[in-house]
Order: C-alpha cells, then structure tokens, then sequence
C-alpha cells in the first residue's frame, strides 16, 4: 500500500529524518511511535506532501508520489489530520466537513457564482453525505454548530470526519489521542478500529503506548530520526533497543 | 437565480427602490452611487480579503486601471465605451494574473506590503505617463454611451449601479456557500488543512486575485465616466486604505457587511461634513472604536448576538 524507501530529510546540519525505510500493508492498522522529537510529524508530513524529502522516495499503491502537493495526493485518495488542529474556525462543522468533498464537487469559481441548479443539489447531497461522516465520527450533534463554539476533543474528531469526507483508501492520523483524557482515548481507539474495520488503511503517530499497543496490527518505532525497529506489536515489544530508548539501559 | 429572492436581497432591493423617493435630492442620489461603486469594489475585495484572507492594501491601483483603460481607450482611441470597460477589465485580469504568481507566494505582512507596492507603481506609471494619461492633471472622460443611448442624469447612473450592486451581491453570496467559495474560505482558516483536503492553494489564490481585479476595473470604468475626470489619485494610497477599512469594519467574509462598510466609509465623511477639516477625526474615531469593541466587524458581531439571544 504505501512504501517508505530511504526517506530522508535535513533542516539545515540537523537530520529529522533519516533514511527510514518501512512498509504499510493495505487494511493494517501502523502505528509509528517513538520519543518527542524522534521524526515522527516529519514523516508524516514527508509522506503526505507537506514538505518535500531530502532524498529518498515513497510509493503509494506502487505509484512514486515524491514531491506531489497534498491537494494531488488527496485526489489519490490520502488524507490525514494534524497534530495541531487545523479545523478552519471561521466555518462551520458542517462546512469543514463538506470541505473534503472539495474534489468530487464542481469546485470552478465562475461554477460557483452562478450557483447553477445541478451545482446547488450536488452541494444538498453533500450537505447529507458530511453529517453521516459527522455521525460516524460521533460528532452528530455539533451539525449546526459553528467550529469556533466546539471542544477540543469534539474538534479532534471533526478532523477525522472531514478527512473520512475525502473518501481516502489511506488515513494518517497524526496523534489522535493527543489532548484527550483516559475515556476519551478510549473512545478515539474505537472510532480508529472501526475506520479499519471499514478497509481502510491507517496510519497512526501516537503517544498513548496503552493505545498503539493495544489497536495496532504493525509497530514501527523511530529514535532521533533513523527507524529503531519495525514488525508486529510483540516483536517490537521484546527488542532490546526499542526497551533501551524507551527505558533507558540497565547498569551493569 | 434563487439568491434573488432571498429575504435579505430582497431588503438590499427594497431599499435601494426607495432610496431616490425617501431622499429626492440630487446630493443624496451622488453619495448613494459612488456607495454603490464603492460597493462594488469592495465586495470583489472581500472575496480576497474576506472568504480567502489574503490582504490587499493596493486594490485601487485595479480600479485606477480600469478608470484609466476606459479613459484612453474611448477619448484617445475612440472605442465605444462599453467595449473599452471590457477589454479594460481582460486586461487587468490578464495583469492582475501576471503580477499574482509572484505576489501570492508571500504570506501575510510580506503580502501586505507587496500589493502596497503594486499600488504605488500604478500611481507612478499614471503620473509619468503623460502622453497617454495626461499625467498628474488627469484627463477628461466622455460620458457613458450604450450604443447611441447616451448616460445623462443622477437618477438613470444611480438605475445602473443599484442594478449591478444587487447582480454583485448576489455573485458573492452564491460563491460564499458553494465548494468553490468554501476552498477560497479554507485557505483563510487553514492553507495546509485547505490542501490536504485536495484544494489547489496556489490556483485557487491566484483565481480570486484575479476576480477580485476584474471587479474593481469594472467599478473603475463606470467611476471614470460618471466622474468624466480621472487622476491618478484614484490609485493613491488612501483609496486603498478606505476599500480595506470597507471590508474590515463592515465584516471580512460577510457581504451585506461589506456593503455596510462602504457605506459608512464613503457616507460617514459626508455626514460629519458640517465639522470643517474635523470629519476625519470623527471618521478614524468611528472606525476605531468599530475594530475595538466589534473586531470580526459590525454585521458578523451582530449576526453573532442576535444568534445568542434566539437560544
């Protein structure tokens, strides 16, 4: 589904990413995980467009997708969320959702002045097609709602939910679980387990290792930007280096 | 075509229907056209500033062009003037499109600072171009003419105006709430959310730049002739500040704000008018006070409580 080969990336002298080389199988749940500062937003914004690699490549379906802008990676069928909220607050909930429909809509300006009849029952349906993703993520009730008037851990959802509207085969979902309380988080990995469930492939950056070693199908950890281990949640558990980084080493 | 008859529109139509009979004077019917086209103007402004947040402190240079490109295309050139306000506005596109590439990959001050820049040059080439433009003296316009029907009277300009204020409203208010308009008010919320979402940014920000110059050069062709004189300080540096202001006091993104804040920008220095040389304190005192207590500008900040008290 997704390939990472020998993804690098510099800013100035300091490597935040370097040469990580893993794979994501389609209809996997992936977590990367690794201490603060270890690459793993680099990554994800390597992956999805936002910067562009040092050197190195990605393959999206066996497609190279290196250096494409994310508005070309999201007509592929990738989407993701932030770490950092990026819910627009000067529209509504039901706005932003809609926003991820932007592709399959007539999105032309001069379309959009004349507001033709096929146009304004497009946009009607899509209206309908947002509040159903707003359900699904659970977030119905803020339908009407105004994104500046949500909480925190309703706006994390409506992120997933306007990522969900673009109809993505992969969804990188950049700490979720950020933020949230013991429930909460609790309710996030549901809400994770059943976007899989529907046959998606996800890719999770997260802190709450409880989270990640409980919903993940395949680990990969990072430490100072170079990939510490990749494998199953129980390989990963028993490295030795992973412990290490995570832990510290023992006195001997 | 539904927009028409929106409750609101509707009010915007009965007004302006009434406006000639309630004030029948020909001083009220002058203020009430140049608010109008400044209307005009600033509602293409909004579309930038307002729906897609990038700011522009050099639109008037648009406006001057297309007072200009009229100007010398009918008095020099002899072209009719209807023709003249089209190629006009083809051209400014074609320059506002040149100059967007580079200009809209800055990001907020730098932005701010490149479209004052924009201006200035404008004014410049104005000044200096006095073979054509008849340098800082200005040059007379001859006066609208639709085939051999000729323009004349406050009441038949004001006809016009009114009309294309309305079609202008109605252009923005069916951009605001379709996907086009919701991309162009992404990039304002979130440029990088905007394109993960599959809106092309950069496309999209030269588009609006774009329309928002066709607006003003077609506002600008129309000042020209109901004006029949044209300096170059319509493309000076308080124009612009005043089409901005239009757009911010009255509400960024909000259209029937923006007519607001055009009326209160062009209407508000006539009725502190009595106070000889003491209008523009009362002027930035009004403006000031506006951004102080109601920042998201007057119309939002209202819509906002009335919404409060309803639940």
């Amino acid at each position: 589904m997704l390939d990472i080969n020998n993804l690098s990336k510099s800013f100035g002298g300091v490597m935040a990413v370097d040469d990580v080389t893993f794979e994501v199988a389609s209809g996997t749940i992936h977590s990367v995980i690794g201490p603060n500062g270890a690459g793993k937003t680099t990554l994800f914004n390597l992956i999805t467009g936002v910067y562009t690699p040092t050197c190195g490549n990605v393959l999206f379906s066996g497609k190279d997708i290196t250096g494409m802008r994310p508005d070309q990676l999201a007509g592929l069928g990738m989407s993701r969320t932030f770490q950092n909220l990026r819910v627009c607050m000067n529209m509504s909930a039901c706005e932003n959702v809609m926003l991820g429909a932007h592709l399959r809509l007539n999105h032309g300006i001069l379309a959009g002045m004349a507001n033709l009849p096929a146009l304004a029952r497009r946009d009607a349906e899509c209206r309908d097609e947002a509040h159903g993703f707003m359900q699904f993520a659970g977030v119905g009730q803020y339908v009407d709602a105004h994104a500046s008037q949500m909480p925190f851990g309703a706006l994390k959802r409506l992120e997933i939910a306007r990522a969900l509207a673009t109809k993505p085969t992969i969804l990188l979902l950049d700490e979720p679980a950020a933020g949230l309380n013991h429930t909460e988080t609790g309710e996030i990995s549901e809400l994770i387990k059943k976007i899989a469930g529907s046959g998606l492939t996800v890719v999770l950056v997260e802190h709450d290792m409880k989270m990640v070693m409980n919903i993940s199908d395949f680990v990969t950890v990072l430490n100072y930007g170079t990939r510490l281990a990749s494998g199953t949640v129980a390989e990963v558990r028993q490295n030795p280096e992973v412990i290490s980084a995570y832990l510290g080493t023992s006195v001997q | 075509m539904k927009t028409f008859i929106r409750p609101s529109v509707l009010i915007v139509i009965f007004v302006l229907c009434m406006l000639p009979f309630a004030f029948p004077n020909a001083y009220i019917v002058d203020v009430a056209i140049r608010i109008c086209l400044a209307g005009i103007v600033a509602i293409g402004l909004n579309l930038l500033m307002g729906f897609a947040g990038q700011v522009s402190i050099g639109h008037a240079a648009f406006v001057a062009l297309g007072a200009y490109a009229s100007g010398v295309a009918t008095i020099r050139y002899g072209w009719s003037p209807l023709f003249a306000l089209a190629v006009g506005a083809v051209g400014v596109a074609v320059l506002a499109y040149l100059v967007a590439k580079p200009i809209l990959r800055l990001r907020d001050h730098t932005l701010t600072m490149a479209t004052l820049g924009l201006g200035i040059i404008v004014h410049m080439v104005l000044v200096n171009e006095v073979a054509w433009t008849g340098g800082p003296d200005g040059m007379a316009v001859g006066p609208m003419k639709i085939g051999d029907w000729v323009l004349k009277g406050e009441m038949s300009w004001y006809a016009l105006v009114a009309c294309l204020l309305v079609l202008a409203i109605v252009i923005s208010l069916n951009l605001f709430s379709s996907p086009a308009g919701r991309a162009l008010r992404a990039l304002h919320g979130s440029e990088v959310a905007a394109a993960v979402m599959g809106v092309n940014v950069p496309s999209f920000k030269v588009r609006v730049f774009v329309l928002s110059a066709v607006f003003a050069s077609i506002a600008g062709s129309l000042t020209a002739h109901y004006n029949s004189f044209i300096t170059p300080s319509l493309a000076g540096f308080m124009p612009s500040v005043e089409l901005a202001t239009m757009v911010v006091v009255g509400g960024m993104a909000s259209t029937f704000g923006v007519v607001l804040g055009a009326c209160l920008v062009v209407g508000l220095p006539q009725v502190f008018g009595g106070f000889e040389g003491f209008e523009m304190v009362f002027f930035g005192l009004a403006l000031m006070l506006t951004v102080i207590f109601m920042p998201k500008g007057i119309v939002p900040s209202f819509a906002q409580r009335f919404a409060k008290r309803k639940s």
